[in-house]
């Protein structure tokens, strides 16, 4: 089990602006009253798309049985990490002090079944209540079978899924990153994309919570590749263990659009001296910023210049396929409730579409993200911080918003009071990400916002038309 | 009859078993204006949402003790109380149900007792009904946290008949109905009708079919379940004409409610297939003193009419089927009534009602385990949750969706499999699926001289899902 120490370490993050003010660390959650996941969840959705590795969940049923394969990430080759491993502690385990046991010869069995090049370890509650020693059983293991075996210390206890993705975060950074260089670069497909020269310098780099949601980063890699930006790693969606092992040797890291694992940016730095920024891929203006980032961090002037001239391409050639949904979308109102740190990244894309986005979540977002969203959409935009349902309902029907656009679990919120709705977190199955991600963006909000069945569900029976019941009621109160 | 082979592997791997917690929760949810609270840390909670929400599409109401590091390791009796104490000023509940979890229990956590104490403390909300279950994940699964739940909410709520002056039969109409978690909402629906077509007023205990249905109701957001058996209404059961018992888990729960009211209870394993709806019938015409409505016969010629269609497909298709033992019991009957054979049958956790599956053997284990046996006597068909797709992939072979959790389709929720017409309507699905994707081809030959393009060599076998 972590310390209080070890704890209050991890909730320390000087990179993380939530670390000022009354929002340091992450918020203690009110017995009761309380929504969200813990840590043991924030670890393994942070790793679980490493897609070669064994991912086994030591404790009992809960907490792999219920979440196991639950994930929209996408692998391009190994589909290891979709198969489900948990310990499957029973009573006798634990009272009898069978658990470390278990976990020993459950790691043989992955090992001896799947060969896979690495196992990882999720620790939860009840084997950290009863004092298992994970560190050691990993150690032993590994030094018995020859496989890295990394602990992931992450009992749901120990806070919230923030707190997990970081405890994910710097393990990766304490037991797998730096074990290995990476491979000499192919020379062969250096001509792959003919109208390039092939004679310009290829730069190593890594992206820090970039998830491959439904593959939506296949949208953006080719991109890179064209720009001779080599992905060491993508931490880590379509990732696989030797490349997480190399990612000490890039020149440059970009933090894809989330805090989450702020803390692996920030060691990469302290350690060995990468630069990083923070950018996204959701929408023209952010995906164009984001590559030109790159060539700024890099500081080279021929691939800014090869940057400017993709960015002029891509950008025209999107814009001209948006035109006819353009038409559609145009001065529709939509009602943004990502919890916060995308915000400011989506409204681009959507004012990009000519839609009116009438009030956007802020829970989570920093100062700085506010003062973007000011500079988007003017000083006296409504920012929600109370993201109950009855509160985002409210504000749907005073703003007189066409949609909501939010997180899966509000989905049903919506549905119930015949919203439409778009998903945009990450069980979502559609990938949106770059230039051709607007492209299905469009489609989906076209597809909900036209349909005909909210008219069909807001209507009375036609035999009750005459007691004229209001067909959309606003929600009575608010919470 | 069946061998029971108990677990002999230290990793489980693509599990079949959800955990206690997951059962007890889904028990409460069918009661009206109910809340789940589960002891445990946050994420207890959070991953049993996404599951019923998936399964569901639904908002479910379901709320946590939130253990920390703090309460874990010092004691978390007030995070009971308060967390019982909020949910009740905040949601009005008509029920809340404390569920314990393998870190609340491996802890020590005692939460019959933080319930009294809740209760003493606050004597002003002795009008909602709180209810602490033992429900930790490290033993049984969905379906002993789901009975064992349902048990302690009538040994809490049920009075006993001499203190409460009720007598059987005292309500003419009607009939009890302890529902197993294989019932769905389709299910309870098809039920309710068969019943009503006697004279007989059924109440469901729990009725997710009134609270889980997928309804659109006027209220645009709940804190807490909308519909699902009215708490008073357990008051009335002592009062009923008879108690019919759906699923050999809930037996127990039957057992304490006769004992509490003196209705006479009738047992049955569950709904699926001609002989046990034949079973279902005569026991309501029995009770109803009725005869057998004639829409209720033709509907049973329709299913044998139907037996006689689908054999050709059914008849000794080799099936490997992944359940918690009372639907897998059923399940078992139901493919053995068209003479089908069972080649793997493969269950999450020992109850008694195993040894009585009439199979070779049963399997303790996981999908992986149904995977290797499918594999060893060449399964045609597999039966199982949405985990198992994969394993039907990886076989090759097509999949009949059932159990929980359902979430790569939609409405698998509400499919009603009960009943005369439920059982037809499975039967032609079964057959679709042998007949679309599991008959076996003879195999292509490519002739060595042949010219074709190398690109269909490689010719890519159509999904099976």
């Amino acid at each position: 089990m972590k310390s209080t120490k070890d704890i209050a370490v991890l909730l320390d993050e000087p990179a993380c602006e939530h670390n000022k003010k009354e929002k340091s660390g992450c918020a203690k959650p009110k017995p009761g009253a309380s929504a969200g996941g813990c840590a043991f969840d924030g670890a393994q959705i942070a790793l679980l798309p490493i897609a070669d590795v064994a991912h086994i969940v030591h404790g009992p049923i809960a907490c792999a049985g219920s979440s196991w394969d639950n994930r929209g990430t996408r692998s391009s080759g190994a589909a290891l990490y979709r198969i489900g491993m948990t310990t499957d502690l029973t009573e006798q385990d634990i009272v009898m002090g069978r658990a470390e046991k278990r976990l020993f010869h459950a790691i043989k069995q992955a090992i001896d079944t799947y060969s896979p090049p690495a196992v990882f370890i999720y620790n939860t509650c009840v084997p950290a209540l009863i004092g298992d020693d994970i560190n050691a059983v990993c150690k032993s293991a590994q030094e018995l079978w020859g496989v890295p075996v990394v602990p992931i210390d992450s009992a749901g206890f120990y806070g919230t899924k923030n707190l997990g993705n970081r405890i994910a975060g710097d393990a990766m950074v304490n037991h797998v990153i730096g074990t290995r260089d990476p491979d000499p670069l192919p020379d062969a497909d250096r001509q792959h994309f003919p109208a390039v020269s092939s004679d310009f310098k290829v730069h190593d780099v890594n992206l820090v919570g970039e998830y491959n949601i439904a593959g939506e980063f296949w949208h953006v890699l080719p991109l890179l590749d064209e720009l001779g930006l080599r992905i060491l790693c993508t931490l880590s969606g379509d990732a696989r263990f030797r490349e997480v092992q190399t990612m000490h040797k890039a020149e440059v890291n970009m933090m894809v659009c989330s805090k989450a694992m702020i803390n692996v940016a920030r060691k990469l730095q302290q350690s060995y001296g990468t630069p990083w920024f923070e950018g996204s891929f959701y929408g023209i203006t952010d995906t164009s910023q984001s590559l030109r980032d790159f060539a700024k961090a890099l500081n080279d002037d021929d691939l800014t210049a090869r940057t400017e001239a993709l960015i002029l391409r891509e950008e025209t050639q999107i814009r001209k396929a948006l035109e006819p949904w353009k038409e559609r979308l145009k001065g529709k109102r939509v009602l943004l409730f990502t919890g916060g740190v995308k915000s400011w990244s989506v409204i681009s894309a959507l004012q990009d579409l000519g839609m009116v986005v009438v009030a956007t979540g802020t829970k989570k977002s920093t100062e700085e993200d506010k003062a973007r969203i000011r500079e988007l959409m003017g000083e006296d935009t409504v920012m929600i911080d109370d993201g109950s349902p009855r509160a985002l309902l409210k504000i749907v029907h005073d703003y007189k918003a066409d949609i909501l656009i939010a997180g899966g679990r509000n989905m049903y919120t919506a549905l119930k009071a015949k919203v439409p709705f778009l998903d945009i977190n990450q069980e979502r199955e559609f990938g949106y990400e770059g230039y051709k991600g607007m492209l299905e963006l469009v489609r989906q909000l076209a597809l909900t916002i036209e349909s005909p069945v909210w008219e069909a569900v807001r209507a009375p029976a036609p035999w009750k038309a005459k007691l004229q019941i209001p067909a959309v009621t606003a929600p009575a109160e608010c919470a | 009859m069946a061998d029971i082979l108990k677990r002999n592997k230290a990793l489980s791997v693509n599990p079949l078993k959800a955990s206690q917690p997951i059962g007890g929760s889904l028990a409460t949810l069918g009661f009206n204006r109910a809340m789940p609270m589960l002891h445990g840390s946050q994420g207890c909670t959070a991953f049993a949402k996404v599951f019923f929400v998936r399964h569901f599409r639904e908002p479910i109401p379901l709320q946590s003790t939130a253990m920390d590091q703090g309460s874990s390791v010092m004691g978390a009796d007030e995070n009971v109380r308060e967390g019982i104490k909020t949910i009740a000023e905040k949601s009005h509940p008509a029920l809340i149900t404390v569920l314990t979890t393998g870190l609340a229990e491996t802890q020590g956590a005692d939460v019959h007792r933080n319930v009294q104490e809740f209760k003493d403390a606050n004597p002003e909300l002795a009008n909602i009904a709180v209810v602490g279950v033992n429900t930790p994940d490290f033993t049984g699964s969905v379906e002993t946290g789901y009975a064992a739940t349902l048990t302690e909410i009538i040994r809490a709520l049920v009075p006993d008949a001499k203190t409460a002056g009720t007598y059987p039969g005292k309500r003419k109409k009607q009939v009890n109905v302890l529902a197993s978690y294989i019932l769905t909402p389709g299910d309870l629906e098809a039920l309710r009708d068969i019943f009503e077509q006697f004279q007989l007023r059924p109440v469901f205990i729990p009725d997710i079919s009134d609270s889980l249905d997928g309804c659109l109701t006027d209220e645009d957001f709940s804190p807490v379940t909308i519909g699902g058996t009215p708490i008073s209404e357990m008051l009335t059961l002592g009062d009923a004409l008879a108690t019919i018992v759906i699923g050999a888990s809930l037996n127990k729960a039957a057992e304490i409610l006769a004992e509490r009211t003196g209705v006479p209870s009738y047992s049955l394993g569950h709904l699926y297939g001609l002989k046990a709806n034949d079973e279902l019938i005569s026991t309501l015409a029995e009770i109803s003193g009725r005869e057998v409505p004639e829409r209720i016969e033709r509907q049973r010629s329709q299913l044998q009419d139907a037996m006689l269609d689908t054999h050709f497909m059914l008849g000794q298709l080799r099936i490997a089927i992944a359940a918690d033992a009372d639907l897998l019991s059923a399940f078992v009957d139901l493919v053995q009534e068209m003479g089908a054979e069972v080649v793997a049958a493969v269950t999450s956790c020992n109850v008694p009602l195993l040894a009585k599956i009439p199979v070779a053997t049963i399997k303790i284990g996981d999908l992986e385990d149904m995977e290797l046996l499918g594999k060893e006597h060449k399964a045609q068909l597999v039966i199982g949750n949405s985990h198992a797709v994969d394993t039907a992939e990886r076989l090759g072979v097509p999949i009949l969706r059932a159990g929980f959790p359902l979430y790569d389709i939609i409405g698998g929720y509400q499919k009603t499999w009960i009943g005369y017409r439920g059982t037809r309507q499975t039967l032609f699905d079964l057959a679709n699926l042998v007949i679309n994707f599991s008959h076996e081809e003879i195999p292509a030959y490519h002739s060595i001289y042949g010219q074709k393009p190398a690109s269909e060599l490689t010719d890519p076998k159509p999904s099976c899902h």
